[in-house]
């Protein structure tokens, strides 16, 4: 009994005290606890160097975004925010702080476009609710490095994850419902992992579109009008799906009726469809338990068959080298629709299958064939490979390195890239010679800096030079250094 | 001093008319000098040691993560066409705004492509010869070093593939391969200037047709503009947008404009082909578009999506210029999926062509934000003579 009441008050104690929460750094190497072992080589830490600026109730959380710098990491405390907010910096972690079930909630009204867009490198983003959206929940256009998780996210609109051209991230532990398209949508993106998500009510679980190297492992999909799909979308300017795993998720019961935007690609998808592969390569289902969908288990389609878009001549249309390892699958194809149905008709039976597959493709293969109720997979042999263990993630081991330049050639692109339409090196154009700066600034960078500045006018036969401060603080640098020691 | 009065007259007439014939003098003597080609790269190349001019801008700092280059702010642009030799830039600035390029000797590159005006016209549909009138409006060059398809129905993949449609087309520039050869080897100008910009030949050879297409080519890719207020932005610089523009960003990359999706900065376009049902001018059929070159049915009424960079120097807008101003070609998307689309006309519209309801305000800030898409501070100079109109060589 004393016990109970010292372990009571201990953890009042603790609820009440929120500080203790231990924020978690961006500048953190993840490292999960998968159901396929763990990976020690990912377990790297740097320490938190950033400043911790904190957002409560009634305040903004884009003023803080303003505010902070790379590296810096931003708390938000249980209220009611109605933002758009863009993150265009590197290294910025945002992280709600729930307090006794009370969630920092993210509220479109059904007005705002989406809740958060970011196109900076190393973006972390957790522990949100995100509710009545119109476009995305999150969504990243070119971010590397990112984290996204533990976020609460019901209708935001067209779709609830959205990372857009981005290498190397990670999506996991996150709720999502009432998506109009994909609840986490991967496009065109490449090493990126959607670990432990819930995914539910929505017109497609979790999409991995255009994107190569995806690991979509531990998710539950469910009452969605299509559960998990791999898809080559045409007409995008990445034209590649490859080397995707579907592993150990749960893709049940994806019976919701198709509420897609009119023209969306995913409009035309039946309902009762557990996992959907178009023209994506070299994908791997692996461990599912696929049940209860009832148009079919597993649907395999081409581009003919599947995508109603243009053709785009640089899209290869087929399916090729899918591989069917283990998966429990029972009691779908209850209702099969549309063209599948027809099909089925034809053989007989009113049910839809297991596995599906119609149109092109070569190379595909399933480790134990008869376990399943099967149509068009005739030709599939038998598989090559037992499990997929030894791939514990897809993530890459450092991550992406946002500039590939040195400081030298940093200058050197600076100088021709924005100097040159002012200044060439011997001779006027608009501004004096380089040679000429070189002369009056000769071991004195900092002068010149200084001048692009607070350019001041020293000559009456030149126009005065507009400030050049908007360039980075690293460029300045750069380019001040790279004048000086220009040779013709 | 009746006598001194008139000697002085004399003296005087005799310096004056010495003065006058020298100021002629040097009036001839400008119109015959030899044109020179500029041995130093334009802005936005830096010359090796080969004598080649290589592109050099800010976003060549950030990490290719893929090769189409395309995605967000500091995204990498895709390889640019570059490595033009100075001489060969300049050569084709000469040849892009000479009419004797054309078989009347009215027309030049420039008539259609002014860069005053964008390197457009500012036409809705742009004028041939003899006030022929085309089908389409005339696309801005700028950039174009970094473009995989071109023309509006994306028919030519290279600079030197297209530039022999409006050449050699009946109601363009009118001219035949052989009639352009022939009348470049007719101008000694133009003869000087190609043995300069191709050295290694011989002076006694003549122009050869892949050498005028190959200076074009380079003078075009010199047509770079990556400097605008946007580009400040997107390197970090946040105060180079106000509020509005911001706004109209954040409108412009959202998933209920999904403006980026297709015009997908850094350049502003996914380079795709992409049938969005835009609508022809009043009594005009529908323009088959990217159809006829692929032949591809899937693709009817399908067109290249055009960069967006210095889109506020362009006016009018779309194929076939219907749109007057921005606000009107945004209000294009506002109307709903394929409201302009024939009746007679089943297209196989693009996924984001939706409803996306913009407010009238969100109309105005995605304004706002495409005019700080304007950078021309790489702007060519214009020849202040032309080789064809040189009359001899001194």
């Amino acid at each position: 009994m004393v016990i109970i009441a010292i372990s009571v008050f201990i953890g009042k104690n603790f609820l009440n005290n929120t500080e203790s929460t231990v924020p978690i750094p961006s500048t953190m190497k993840y490292r999960y606890t998968g159901s396929s072992g763990e990976n020690p080589g990912a377990a790297i830490a740097s320490a938190f160097k950033g400043s911790i600026l904190e957002v409560k109730n009634g305040g903004s959380i884009q003023k803080a975004v303003d505010h902070a710098q790379s590296g810096d990491l931003i708390r938000v405390y249980p209220g009611t925010y109605s933002e758009n907010i863009y993150i265009d910096k590197d290294d910025i972690s945002l992280q709600g702080v729930v307090v006794e079930g009370n969630w920092p909630t993210l509220d479109g009204r059904k007005k705002l476009n989406d809740a958060f867009l970011y196109s900076g490198n190393g973006v972390l983003i957790e522990n949100f609710k995100i509710v009545n959206y119109k476009g995305n929940g999150i969504m990243g256009q070119a971010g590397n490095n990112f984290i996204l998780r533990n976020n609460w996210i019901i209708d935001t609109g067209v779709y609830g994850i959205f990372p857009q051209y981005g290498k190397n991230g990670l999506v996991e532990h996150n709720v999502l419902s009432g998506i109009e398209d994909a609840a986490i949508y991967v496009g065109m993106c490449d090493n990126v992992d959607v670990l432990h998500n819930e995914v539910f009510d929505s017109v497609a679980g979790i999409e991995i579109e255009n994107s190569r190297h995806c690991l979509v492992e531990n998710n539950y999909a469910h009452n969605n009008t299509a559960g998990l799909l791999a898809f080559i979308t045409p007409g995008l300017p990445i034209k590649t799906t490859f080397d995707i795993i579907f592993r150990n998720n749960f893709v049940v019961n994806n019976n919701h009726k198709n509420f897609g935007a009119p023209g969306s690609l995913v409009s035309g998808i039946p309902a009762g469809t557990g996992i959907l592969i178009m023209a994506a390569d070299d994908v791997i289902l692996e461990n599912n338990i696929i049940s209860g969908n009832d148009n079919a288990g597993i649907v395999i389609v081409d581009l003919v068959h599947g995508a109603d878009a243009s053709k785009d001549p640089n899209s290869e249309p087929n399916p090729d080298r899918v591989v069917i390892l283990d998966n429990l699958m029972y009691d779908n194809g209850n209702k099969p629709k549309g063209e599948l149905k027809a099909l089925m008709m034809t053989q007989f039976s009113k049910k839809g299958p297991d596995i599906f597959a119609i149109g092109g493709g070569k190379g595909s293969t399933i480790l134990d064939k008869n376990k399943y109720r099967t149509f068009g997979i005739d030709h599939y042999g038998p598989a090559t490979i037992r499990d997929t263990k030894h791939i514990t993630t897809f993530m890459m081991d450092e991550p992406v390195a946002p500039r590939s330049v040195s400081q030298d050639e940093l200058g050197e692109l600076t100088y021709y890239g924005v100097c040159a339409g002012c200044h060439a090196y011997k001779t006027r154009l608009i501004g004096v010679p380089t040679e000429v700066i070189q002369a009056i600034y000769a071991d004195n960078p900092e002068g010149i800096i200084d001048y692009m500045n607070h350019p001041k006018n020293l000559r009456d036969d030149y126009p005065e030079m507009p400030p050049q401060d908007y360039l980075s603080e690293e460029a300045k640098i750069a380019v001040a250094e790279y004048i000086l020691t220009l040779k013709e | 001093m009746d006598k001194e009065k008139f000697l002085i007259v004399l003296i005087f007439l005799v310096i004056s008319s010495l003065f006058f014939t020298r100021q002629n003098d040097t009036l001839a003597h400008e119109t015959f000098v030899p044109l020179n080609l500029n041995d130093s790269c334009p802005p936005g190349f830096k010359k090796d040691a080969q004598n080649r001019c290589d592109s050099k801008n800010l976003y060549l700092q950030y990490s290719v993560p893929n090769a189409p280059g395309v995605g967000g702010l500091k995204t990498a642009l895709p390889p640019a066409r570059d490595g033009f030799t100075p001489q060969q830039i300049d050569l084709g600035r000469y040849l892009f705004f000479d009419p004797v390029l054309s078989s009347d000797g009215k027309v030049s590159c420039a008539t259609c492509h002014q860069p005053q005006k964008g390197f457009s016209d500012g036409l809705a549909s742009s004028i041939g010869m003899d006030d022929y009138p085309l089908e389409r409006s005339a696309p801005s060059l700028w950039n174009v070093a970094y473009l995989k398809l071109l023309f509006w129905d994306g028919r030519a993949a290279s600079l030197e593939e297209q530039m022999q449609g409006p050449l050699f087309s009946e109601h363009e520039m009118g001219n035949s391969p052989e009639g352009l050869i022939k009348t470049l080897n007719t101008i000694p100008a133009y003869r000087y200037l190609f043995a300069q910009a191709f050295p290694e030949k011989n002076k006694n050879e003549s122009i050869r047709l892949d050498e005028v297409y190959l200076a074009l080519t380079a003078f075009q890719a010199s047509l770079i503009s990556l400097n605008s207020r946007y580009d400040q932005y997107a390197h970090g610089h946040h105060n180079a947008l106000n509020q509005n523009e911001i706004e109209g960003l954040n409108v412009f990359r959202s998933f209920v404009a999904r403006c980026a999706e297709c015009h997908t900065p850094p350049l502003f376009t996914n380079q795709q082909i992409a049938v969005i049902g835009v609508p022809e001018p009043k009594g005009k059929e529908l323009d088959p578009g990217a159809e006829i070159p692929f032949n591809e049915k899937t693709l009817r009424g399908g067109f290249k999506v055009p960069s967006l960079r210095n889109i506020n120097q362009t006016a009018p807008y779309s194929h076939s210029g219907v749109f007057k101003s921005l606000k009107e070609a945004i209000g294009f998307y506002s109307k709903g999926r394929g409201h302009a689309v024939p009746k007679n006309e089943k297209l196989n519209l693009h996924w984001h062509i939706w409803d996306p309801q913009l407010s009238e305000e969100e109309v105005d800030r995605l304004v706002d934000f495409l005019h700080t898409l304007t950078d021309e501070s790489f702007m060519p100079k214009i020849p202040e003579i032309l080789p064809s109109q040189v009359q001899s060589q001194s």
